[in-house]
């Protein structure tokens, strides 16, 4: 195998692996549930990509046929990983959270997933002044 | 090279699934623990692609990509069972 080959995949390795140690690491580290829904679902994410195209382009040089495998993995991943972070952020705001302690969304409707199901129809979304609670929290 | 590297990613790999258990031992609500297995699943993904270049074999990826689908949709069912106390209504 060239050197080349063995450099990008040995870099791609180390990369993903601290990526994924780093992901890991916040989940025990920060502080809050909607802080700690960061580091799994960005950090993990991205190091799972680098650990499949190193092993793609492992594959490629050592036996000579490219599987495309990994990029079906990698793309899963890539799109399953909002929708998963989504459904958790959700549960947690109505599990633990009130809707007059979050954030103004800046606008004169409510966070969406608190609304009645009959507003959803005509969402009023005229600009109001923003208020400044971010820093109440 | 490669062989030191492998060795590198598989600690991490491993070292994050531990985090990952003391978080889902620890976590103060359900979503942490739902997070924290879903982490689990990424790592496991990882360590299994891992697994699959130092033996130098292709016969991972289908088990890989099944752990990714089953992680993602156990995920969204338990969130959802959350939500909404019933997973298909």
């Amino acid at each position: 195998m060239h050197l080349i080959a063995e450099i990008i995949i040995s870099a791609l390795l180390v990369v993903s692996g601290f990526f994924a140690l780093v992901g890991s690491y916040g989940l025990i580290r920060l502080p809050d549930t909607m802080t700690r829904l960061h580091a799994p679902t960005k950090a993990s994410t991205l190091g799972l990509g680098g650990v499949l195209l190193a092993s793609m382009t492992y594959m490629w040089f050592a036996r000579g046929d490219l599987s495309w495998h990994e990029l079906l993995i990698t793309l899963f991943i890539f799109l399953t990983a909002p929708v998963t972070a989504n459904f958790l952020a959700k549960a947690h705001m109505h599990g633990a959270e009130r809707p007059e302690n979050l954030p103004a969304t800046g606008t004169e409707s409510l966070w969406a997933t608190f609304e009645a199901p009959d507003q959803h129809l005509s969402p009023n979304l005229t600009e109001t002044k923003p208020e400044t609670n971010l820093t109440e929290r | 090279m490669i062989g030191y590297a492998l060795g590198f990613a598989s600690a991490c790999f491993t070292l994050g699934l531990l985090a990952n258990l003391w978080r889902l031992m620890r976590g103060p609500t359900p979503p942490d623990r739902i997070l924290a297995l879903d982490t689990m699943v990424m790592n496991m993904i990882g360590l299994t692609v891992a697994y699959g270049i130092w033996q130098n074999t292709g016969l991972n990826f289908e088990a890989a990509l099944l752990f990714a689908m089953t992680g993602f949709i156990s995920t969204v069912a338990y969130a959802k069972f959350l939500l909404r106390g019933d997973i298909i209504e």
